[in-house]
């Protein structure tokens, strides 16, 4: 259907845009930047903070541009004496009910009001303080996410993201007039509600309102203690965005400039989550392929299918409040990054010579809700706590900052081995889609002993940005043990965000899908858009960090998980082999039922 | 399932499973328990398939439907403009030391709780005040005291 | 300027034996949806819920509108100040309304018509449940295919602003849209909507009755026929009239005040105090001073200090809180007067408080925070001693 087009002038400027297209879009087509702060590109639009507005002519009010279709004719100025003049009271009321406090706030430097008021640089403030008492305690109940309401300005941004993303609504605006605010049920601390950890709301937060759990001065502190020996590793999503928030354009792979950066840092040795992730394909994969056989062979109908991936923690967070029923479907392994803490103080810790309690593992994550998991009483496997301290990707740009490290000119350095090598497979874990390609690489091969059906080995049915992917694969040519599966079509389904994994979930419990294997991550995107991601975060912005994954992918030379060689060493020296003994003590976990209210 | 959950089930029949069906749901439970209890939040989300963020963000918008605890009888005096010329702080007054509650407060036996309401809609009668939904139009502070105490009579 | 003298006038509360409300809508939909919205704009009747708009219009719109679902929607939540006419009209000739209504959604194709009453007015539900069960007998009874559904609010004085009133219907926070889309094309549950004063619907169905003459033959060029009028404050007669519209307030002031009147504020808390001197030149209509009909009178004993405080109080506790113009500027009016008061601010911040209303009033986001601006420039401006000191 063709569009109907509309003509208009902005600043004098003519410019004919489609039906439907906003005043503000419009503007930015002719590279007029009006300011917003409600505004949010992965959201619906609110229009009500109101620094958007803008004077059409012939109109009494202003309109709020980001909420203000164009129309023929129209005649805007974005930057007229009235426009302005709003504008500056506007900024001002939201800095007088703020709690300015620049210099000890987490976001200065990254917040969007500061960068309004210091384009306005006000001098004097003309109104009265109102920020009040109440909204000065902080809430740190999280291990993920913390909350100071007084740098609140109501933009409700996380209250739309926690809602139109991620279908949890843990958080809600409150009452009405002066006493209106954003909290959760009853006020309740954060971590006693249904908040997934998923940190998407601090994604999408435009001041300090909201931001994680920083453990920054606690790993300085190991990093500096010269009785612990520190183990970083470093998750797939982290090093196509890092350079994001240390000048480097976005969707420039930077995992040599990481590694070194960590080196310089202090950390003892510099290992790869990505290995794990390797590793989980073996299990998981092997837990799908012994389920499959259970149901189909043995038919025994207590195997829950279809099988879901369970490294993501806000997904199984998620999974343990609203869909206790399913509970069972979720792969027993644990997330990578856990499966890393666990081998690390065991075996690893073993190989070098390191006492376990002495070992600290630090893992640099594009998450926040792993800082919730590594706390889980579960994840103490290796007799201690198996993951000591999580760092979002933000917080290790700021510690590069801190140590003085000129990251744009650092030389590519590898990672340290053993539990430093990975395959193309275990990269692209960090986007949408790409547990299920990985593992399928994996399976197939295992089943048949041939290389997936598809060119490359890009398996381009679960790549993209689509909220929900579905894919079948005919089984062909097995070997002999796997001849049960012969010509059996192998139903999958990917999802990202968790309000598409709510409509994937509520499929599945219909009764009316036949998937056998899901994939499910908790954030827009995949990892790759995580909460602990570089901010902004824009559907362009993860497009770019996911081309970069795959760019990492197709430049590896090995590009399944089963060909890693240090995988199969730990297999020979330690793990024998999948869900075996050793790996269900320390690889596998089990989840609990949460209350959804 | 208890007394609150029943009632809310009940009310969902009525009503309808759809947000649509939300006020009216609330309204119910207000009528009869007076305020919306953590309890009665719970059970609006699950039946309704909300979050319980989403309904005490909802309920607490609206002045009527209490998410704090009050009294068996809901006093409200119009404090706005013309029950204020007409005399509603004298009102007030009398009530606060009558129940020996201050405003907002409800009285050690739970029979009341008195708060103040914006224009009630009878400002040629004023000064007004509701009693749950109960009108009455140009009290005096002797009136007013005498209202209470009929209500007083009447709940045990 | 056109005007009309003080004048009562016997219309919303009148009672035809001869051709009751359920009469009138037999009567009317005889003819065509087109000719009945012809003669609502030939009546120049403009809405009486405050923005005045032409009713016969707003039908027309919404008829346009295709839509297999559409809703008339009367709007009864009365929350500003000084108001009760809907009240008294819900009370004494609820049918009116539902003639209105039923005329309303034969004109635009709707099946369904709510009244969403607020919350303070709970105590008459039951009656009015009692009265439109029997309506909607009498409409199944003539196989009219709508029907009148009761509603009620909770109090929150924004939820009359027609958006919010569709949010809180939808069982939402009363918290008002974007616009546009206005309601005649997406309005309760997001449906081509028609939404009109409880007393806009009931001229409509008197029009209908005696025909759009009798009524334009009433009042001025701008403002058309008559209006009710809830008269409180400084008065020995407070009540509610029924007045032709477009006379001055000076025939007002002598008809009601009591002889020592200094200031009327015309249109409620979010309308207009217009000082004694100017009770001359002021015309209560559209073309010069509308009212939803709220006339709140004061005299010289009153401290306009304390009226613009409790109106202040009223929006800073009422705006629903969304934008930052309405939610923060409200408070910081209150904070700011009363800091003026106390001395705590020089009497000029009450200027630099004036041109904060200034961008309330073309920023706000509804009609709410863009209001605010009414009372305080006008009292402001009149009483600034009063303020200060
Ligand atoms: C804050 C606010 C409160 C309002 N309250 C009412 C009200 O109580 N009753 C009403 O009829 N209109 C009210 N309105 C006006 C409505 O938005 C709408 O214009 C009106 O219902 C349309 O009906 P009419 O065309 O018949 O006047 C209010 C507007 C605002 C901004
Ligand atoms: S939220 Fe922004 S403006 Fe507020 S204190 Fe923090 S950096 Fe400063
Ligand atoms: S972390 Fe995720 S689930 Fe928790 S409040 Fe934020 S958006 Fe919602
Ligand atoms: S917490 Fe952040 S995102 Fe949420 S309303 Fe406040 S400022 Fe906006
Ligand atoms: S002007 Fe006031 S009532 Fe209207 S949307 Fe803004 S905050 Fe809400
Ligand atoms: S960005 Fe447009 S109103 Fe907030
Ligand atoms: S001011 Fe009290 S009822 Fe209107």
């Amino acid at each position: 259907m063709s569009k109907y087009m509309v003509n208009l002038k902005i600043n004098n400027t003519p410019i004919q845009v489609e039906e439907g297209t906003t005043i503000l879009e419009a503007a930015k087509l002719l590279n007029f930047r009006i300011p917003t702060l409600c505004n949010h590109p992965d959201l619906s639009v609110a229009g009500n903070c109101r620094v958007c507005v803008v004077e059409v002519k012939g109109a009494k009010l202003l309109a709020a541009s980001c909420a203000t279709p164009v129309s023929e004719g129209m005649d805007v100025n974005t930057n007229s004496e009235k426009v302005r003049i709003a504008r500056k009271h506007i900024i001002e009321l939201l800095l007088s009910e703020h709690n300015v406090d620049c210099t000890k706030c987490f976001k200065n430097g990254h917040c969007e009001l500061q960068e309004l008021a210091s384009e306005y640089r006000f001098g004097d403030h003309i109104f009265i303080d109102l920020v009040k008492d109440r909204d000065k305690v902080r809430d740190i109940s999280s291990p993920s996410i913390s909350r100071d309401a007084s740098k609140c300005i109501r933009c409700q941004r996380c209250v739309r993201t926690c809602d139109e993303l991620q279908s949890v609504s843990a958080l809600a605006v409150v009452n009405k007039g002066d006493h209106q605010y954003i909290t959760t049920f009853l006020n309740k601390p954060l971590n006693d509600v249904v908040c997934t950890n998923c940190g998407q709301c601090i994604n999408r937060c435009p001041t300090g309102a909201l931001y994680e759990r920083n453990y920054i001065e606690d790993v300085w502190q190991a990093i500096y203690d010269p009785n612990k020996f520190v183990v970083v590793e470093t998750a797939p999503a982290t090093r196509v965005a890092l350079g994001e928030d240390l000048g480097i354009e976005t969707g420039v792979r930077v995992t040599g400039k990481m590694v070194s950066a960590l080196r310089k840092m202090g950390f003892n040795k510099v290992l790869d989550t990505d290995f794990t992730a390797d590793l989980t394909i073996m299990e998981e994969g092997t837990e799908l392929l012994t389920r499959l056989k259970k149901a189909l062979v043995d038919k025994d109908d207590t195997v829950k299918l279809p099988l879901m991936t369970s490294c993501s923690p806000g997904w199984v967070k998620y999974q343990e409040h609203m869909y206790p029923e399913l509970i069972d479907n979720l792969s027993s392994c644990k997330s990578p990054q856990q499966m890393f803490g666990a081998l690390a103080k065991t075996y690893y810790a073993d190989k070098i010579n390191i006492k376990a309690e002495n070992m600290v593992v630090v893992s640099i994550m594009p998450c926040t809700a792993k800082k919730f998991e590594c706390n889980r009483p579960e994840m103490r496997d290796s007799g201690f706590k198996d993951v000591d301290y999580v760092l979002t990707t933000r917080e290790l740009a700021m510690m590069i900052k801190q140590a003085g490290i000129e990251f744009d000119k650092l030389e590519d350095e590898s990672y340290d081995s053993i539990l430093g090598e990975s395959t193309g497979a275990a990269v692209i874990f960090g986007t949408t889609g790409g547990v299920m390609e990985a593992a399928l690489r994996t399976a197939y091969e295992i089943i048949t002993g041939n290389e997936v059906p598809f060119t490359n080995l890009n398996i381009q049915p679960v790549r993209g940005m689509e909220g929900v992917k579905e894919a079948s694969i005919k089984i062909k040519n097995t070997k002999p043990e796997w001849n049960f599966l012969e010509g059996v079509e192998l139903n999958v389904a990917v999802a990202h965000g968790l309000a598409n994994a709510k409509q994937l979930m509520d499929a599945v419990k219909s009764g009316k899908t036949n998937y056998h294997f899901i994939e499910v991550m908790g954030c827009p995107g995949g990892c790759i858009g995580g909460g602990g991601q570089p901010i902004p975060t824009s559907a362009e912005i993860r497009k770019r960090r996911a081309d970069a994954i795959y760019a990492e992918d197709m430049g590896k030379t090995i590009r399944k998980s089963h060909e890693n060689p240090e995988v199969a060493e730990v297999y020979k020296e330690y793990l024998t082999h999948p869900l075996g003994h050793k790996s269900h003590e320390l690889l596998h976990t089990h989840y609990k039922v949460r209350k959804r209210y | 399932m208890t007394t609150t959950e029943v009632l809310i089930h009940d009310l969902v029949e009525k009503h309808g499973k759809s947000r649509n069906a939300l006020m009216p749901v609330l309204q119910g439970v207000v009528a009869c328990e007076k305020f919306l209890s953590e309890e009665a939040m719970i059970a609006v989300a699950r039946e309704l398939d909300l979050s319980a963020a989403d309904v005490y963000g909802t309920a607490s918008f609206y002045t009527f439907l209490d998410t704090k605890p009050r009294g068996k009888n809901i006093v409200r005096v119009c404090k706005t403009i013309s029950c204020h010329m007409q005399g509603k702080d004298a009102i007030i007054k009398a009530i606060e030391n009558h129940l020996m509650v201050k405003v907002g407060e409800t009285s050690p036996d739970k029979k009341f709780t008195l708060l103040t309401a914006n224009c009630l809609g009878w400002c040629h009668k004023g000064p007004v005040m509701l009693i749950n939904d109960e009108v009455f139009p140009s009290v005096t502070p002797e009136k007013a005291i005498e209202i209470i105490e009929e209500f007083a009579k009447k709940t045990i | 300027m056109d005007q009309k003298p003080l004048k009562k006038i016997d219309i919303i509360f009148g009672w035809d034996d001869k051709c009751t409300p359920i009469q009138v809508v037999e009567k009317t939909i005889k003819k065509t949806p087109e000719n009945i919205i012809l003669d609502m704009i030939d009546s120049g009747l403009k809405g009486r819920g405050g923005a005045g708009f032409p009713t016969g219009l707003k039908w027309k719109f919404c008829r346009n509108e295709e839509s297999e679902v559409k809703y008339v929607i009367c709007n009864a939540d009365e929350g500003e100040p000084g108001t009760f006419k809907d009240r008294e009209i819900l009370d004494k000739v609820p049918e009116k309304i539902f003639a209105g209504m039923t005329i309303c959604g034969y004109v635009i194709g709707a099946r369904e018509g709510y009244i969403y009453v607020r919350g303070e007015y709970n105590f008459m539900l039951k009656t009015l449940q009692q009265k439109i069960d029997i309506f909607n007998q009498q409409l199944h009874d003539m196989k009219v295919d709508f029907h009148v559904f009761l509603r009620s609010g909770s109090g929150a004085y924004v939820c009359g602003e027609e958006s919010a009133l569709f949010e809180s219907m939808e069982g939402k926070r009363g918290e008002p849209r974007n616009k546009p889309p206005y309601p005649t094309v997406a309005g309760y549950n997001n449906k081509p909507t028609v939404i009109n004063n409880v007393e806009t619907l009931v001229y409509t169905s008197e029009i209908c009755r005696m025909g759009p003459e009798q009524f334009k033959a009433l009042g001025t060029n701008d403002s058309r026929g008559s209006k009710v009028f809830s008269v409180s404050g400084d008065t020995p007669i407070a009540g509610i009239y029924e007045l032709e519209l477009g006379m001055p307030l000076r025939d007002f002031v002598d008809e009601f005040g009591d002889g020592d009147t200094k200031a009327i504020q015309v249109g409620g808390a979010s309308g207009h105090c217009v000082p004694r001197k100017k009770f001359n030149d002021t015309i209560i209509g559209f073309e010069g001073i509308p009212t939803g009909g709220s006339m709140m009178i004061f005299n010289s004993s009153r401290s306009m200090y304390n009226v613009l405080h409790d109106y202040l109080e009223f929006f800073t506790e009422e705006s629903c809180g969304q934008c930052t113009p309405c939610r923060i500027g409200c408070q910081q009016l209150l904070k700011g007067i009363e800091a003026v008061k106390k001395g705590e601010r020089p009497p000029t911040y009450l200027d630099d408080l004036k041109r904060l209303t200034a961008t309330m009033k073309i920023a706000a986001k509804c009609g709410l925070g863009q209001s605010v601006a009414n009372p305080f420039t006008s009292i402001v401006d009149n009483f600034r001693e009063e303020i200060i000191y």
